[in-house]
This record gives C-alpha cells, sequence and structure tokens, in this order.
C-alpha cells in the first residue's frame, strides 16, 4: 500500500481501514501480565501491543524535596516490535515517548509523590515505569499511556523490612493513584484531523500533537512531526480530547 | 540439601512444567512465536532476511543468523536495569549457536536473519524458552530450516537428576543446570552449558531426560505450527 493511496483516501474522508477520523481502533486491556512486576498492563489498540511494568525500589530523595517520591519511566523501543526499531541504547524516539508518559502522571499529580516517602529525607519510593512495545502499527503513546495508568492502578508496594525491600513479596497496600490522565495523540494530514493513526498513516503525517487529559483539564502536550500546526487546530483537538476522555478512561479497568 | 525427595512444586522428578507455544503474535515481524513454560514466557521476533548494515559484516557467501535475547525490567523480582549486560550478550551468543546447525540460509547472500527474543516473566529455564520460541518464529517466518530446535534445562538437585528446573530449584545449594538444546530428528545437541558438580554417569542420565523433554516440546512446536495454518485456511 502506497502513501499516495493512503492520502488519497484520506482527501476523501476515509481512512485504510475504513474508520471514522476520531474513531479508535478495538482497544485489550489485560492486567497482571507478568508476575514479577508490583504491577503491569498489556495495551493493544489493533495490531499495536504494548506492556508495562512497574517495579519499585527505595531510594534517596532529591534534596530539595525530601518527603517526596518520584517516578522513572523508560521506554525500550526493542526490534522486537518494527523492523524500523534497531538496538542500542534508547534514541529521541524512545525517549520522547518515556518523557510524554512521565509529564502526563508527573503534571496531573496522578500520584501523590508525598505518599511516596517512607522516611523523609532518608528514604523514599522510586517507582519504576518500563515500557516495552511488542508490536508497533501506530500510536504508540497512547497505548502506553493506557498500559501505565492499568499497571499503576494495580501496583501494590513491595513488602519492606529494616528500610530494606523484599524483592518478590507483595503487601496489600496499593500504590496511591488519584487520577487517571488519559492521551490522545492527533495526526494532522492535509487539512483533515485523525485519532489513533497506524503506522501506515504515520508515515505520511505532515504533523503530530498528544494531549493528556483529566477532567477538562489540559496536563501535558507535546507536538511531533515536521510541520507547522494552527492555534485553531490546537484548540479542535484539545476540544475532541476533553469531549473524548471520559470513552477512553473507561477502558482503564 | 541432604536429599530432595519430593520436589517443591510436587512434580515428578521427569516432569517438565506445563508448556504453551504459539505462532504469530507480532504481527509486525516475518515470524514470531510465544513459548511458556510454567512462569516463564518468552517471546521471539523474526525479522528477514533482509539487508546487513554494517556491510562489512555481509558475506557473499551465506545470509547470517544474528540473535538478540533481552529480559524486560520486570521479568525478575528485583528490577533489572533495561538494555544488554554481560550475560545477555553470552546468551545471544549461545542462542545464535543453537540455531544455526539447522538453518539453510546460503541462498541470503549478504543478508541476515535477525530474530529477537524477549523475556517477559522470569522463572528459570529463560535462554532454553528463549531458544524454543526462536526455532518456532523462525518456522514462522518461513526461513528454511533442516529441523526444529527444542530446548530444555536438566540438572541436579539435592542428589537427584531431575528435568526444567524453577527459580526455587535453581537456588538451592550446589543445583546443577544444564540447558541442552536438540534438533528434533536427529537429537543432536546444539547448545549444551553446565554449572555445577555431577558425575558422568549423572550426566547421561540427565541428557537422557532432556532427549525425552526435547522430544515432547518438538512436538508441541509442531503443534503450533500446524495450528497456525489451520486456523488460516479457516
Amino acid at each position: 500500500m502506497n502513501n499516495e493511496y493512503i492520502l488519497s483516501l484520506i482527501q476523501q474522508d476515509k481512512r485504510v481501514d475504513e474508520r471514522k477520523f476520531d474513531e479508535y481502533r478495538k482497544i485489550i486491556i489485560e492486567t497482571n501480565v507478568s508476575k514479577n512486576a508490583e504491577g503491569s498492563a498489556r495495551c493493544k489498540i489493533g495490531d499495536t501491543e504494548v506492556i508495562v511494568g512497574v517495579k519499585m525500589n527505595v531510594g534517596e530523595p532529591y534534596p530539595d524535596s525530601p518527603d517526596e517520591g518520584t517516578i522513572i519511566v523508560t521506554a525500550e523501543l526493542s526490534p522486537i516490535a518494527s523492523p524500523l526499531f534497531e538496538l542500542g541504547p534508547p534514541g529521541s524516539q524512545a525517549t520522547e515517548l518515556a518523557r510524554i508518559v512521565d509529564r502526563g502522571i508527573r503534571e496531573s499529580k496522578a500520584i501523590d509523590f508525598k505518599k511516596l516517602c517512607v522516611k523523609e529525607g532518608e528514604k523514599i519510593w522510586m517507582v519504576f515505569i518500563d515500557i516495552y512495545p511488542l508490536n508497533d502499527d501506530g500510536n504508540l503513546i497512547d497505548a502506553s499511556v493506557l498500559a501505565t495508568l492499568t499497571a499503576l492502578k494495580h501496583a501494590k508496594f513491595p513488602k519492606i523490612e529494616n528500610d530494606k525491600v523484599l524483592f518478590g513479596e507483595c503487601s496489600d497496600k496499593k500504590l496511591p493513584l488519584n487520577k487517571t490522565p488519559v492521551t490522545f495523540t492527533f495526526g494532522k494530514i492535509g487539512d483533515k484531523i485523525l485519532l489513533d493513526l497506524n503506522s501506515k498513516e504515520e508515515s505520511v503525517i505532515d504533523s503530530r500533537l498528544s494531549v493528556s487529559v483529566f477532567e477538562g483539564n489540559i496536563h501535558a502536550m507535546q507536538k511531533g512531526g515536521d510541520k507547522a500546526i494552527s492555534p485553531e487546530d490546537v484548540e479542535k483537538m484539545v476540544d475532541i480530547a476533553i469531549k473524548k476522555e471520559k470513552e477512553l478512561r473507561s477502558m482503564i479497568k | 540439601m541432604a536429599s530432595y525427595d519430593k520436589r517443591f512444586s510436587g512434580r515428578k522428578f521427569d516432569d517438565m512444567r506445563e508448556i504453551e507455544a504459539k505462532v504469530g503474535i507480532i504481527k509486525r515481524a516475518d515470524g514470531s512465536a510465544l513459548f511458556k513454560i510454567g512462569d516463564t514466557i518468552a517471546i521471539a521476533a523474526v525479522y528477514g532476511p533482509r539487508e546487513l548494515h554494517p556491510r562489512f559484516l555481509q558475506n557473499p557467501e551465506t545470509g547470517i543468523l544474528r540473535c538478540n535475547y533481552d529480559m524486560t525490567s520486570f521479568s525478575v523480582p528485583e528490577r533489572k536495569r533495561p538494555g544488554p549486560n554481560r550475560r545477555g550478550v553470552e546468551i545471544s551468543l549461545v542462542t545464535e549457536k543453537a540455531l544455526l546447525p539447522v538453518m539453510e540460509l546460503k541462498q541470503f547472500a549478504n543478508s541476515v536473519v535477525d530474530v529477537f527474543i524477549e523475556i517477559v516473566q522470569a522463572n528459570a529455564g529463560t535462554r532454553c524458552a528463549g531458544i524454543s520460541a526462536a526455532a518456532l518464529a523462525l518456522a514462522h517466518a518461513g526461513i528454511p530450516m533442516k529441523d526444529l530446535v527444542a530446548a530444555i534445562s536438566v540438572g541436579k538437585v539435592g542428589g537427584k537428576v531431575l528435568i526444567d528446573l524453577d527459580k526455587e530449584e535453581e537456588d538451592v545449594e550446589d543445583a546443577t543446570d544444564i540447558p541442552i538444546a536438540m534438533t528434533g530428528r536427529k537429537n543432536e545437541i546444539t547448545l549444551l552449558q553446565l554449572d555445577g558438580n555431577l558425575t558422568k554417569k549423572e550426566l547421561v542420565e540427565a541428557m537422557k531426560l532432556a532427549k525425552q523433554g526435547c522430544e515432547k516440546i518438538n512436538k508441541i512446536q509442531q503443534k503450533a505450527l500446524k495450528d497456525a495454518y489451520k486456523s488460516e485456511v479457516e
């Protein structure tokens, strides 16, 4: 399937898989996909598949926030997921993906970092969120956010004894997650705005915008793609995101 | 440990954990497979044959097989730092050598067949699960092969020779672990590693167990491949 064909369809308000422009592919979310993680989830959007694991450990707080824990988000774009991914240290795409997920959670205060404090000034919880795409058929960002939120929602603190973590033993205490800010990634192709682009559509985008929202508030945004975008388009995308946030959030169980 | 009369899991000494195998789990790849044994889950994807970069690695006589083994950071109780480490590099190498004897890559001069293995959940025997998954993924990709390869770990725990050690058994003091891979038809060994201490008699006994185990896995692999084509026809 060549790019011109995809573009000509879009100009006729059609998509290669016959979806509407603001329609997501089928979303399937599963929890507990890896037993040794404190929380884990799989999110499939169409053929796109991402697994996320949450691991926790105690560490020292930053000097400027002695009573706050922290999150560390990493994305591994393993070549298992796409012929375009290569081995090696995380590149710019992996780093951007991890940072978009990080900021959605951090800026919305979805996790109260003060509740991750073990002993002020000495010990805090570090929550590691590791994202592994297994199949890239586009829209890794939204899939990663959904998997991350689900994994966090089901995560339990490990047991701790004399400030030492007993790895492999989970307590009953759940990780406190106050909000679930979902992310919508839009693609602009010509003068059309599309949601949930598959990898073929992603290869012809002019620009991209990710919007993280919770109850009508915007918590993080990221523009991508090579071309500029108008303020009017940003408004349109935000409107769609706010209109659809409940529907997308309902996928997180 | 004085004597190990009954396994922690209640399994018989010649019993493997429950196995599940499936191909076609990663759509984007040319071939893919999942291999699950007990709580160990390995997935593998094959890309290729494709052009090999950097060019100086290309071989005008034959295609090259390249394997990469990796564990997800959350597959083990204490988080593993994402990315490669020395253990992974060695396992990638022995995995490659375990598969190479059955590969027919002559016709793919200057090309590479890439195999990526990811351990999603670990409870011992991950390299063997990875090899069994990789062989399936290669067959699923339609890469010419003389045979399939199956792998299983055997060993000795508390003086008893047994098959398919789980994590609890692997952690027993003086446990001996022997990962073995075998070809399906001729039962030739393509992977053999050993860590521990055992007599020749025990080794022979262990290899016999491995042969039985690999034969069972081979049947499960064949069924997974046939099932995939069956569902395609339907």
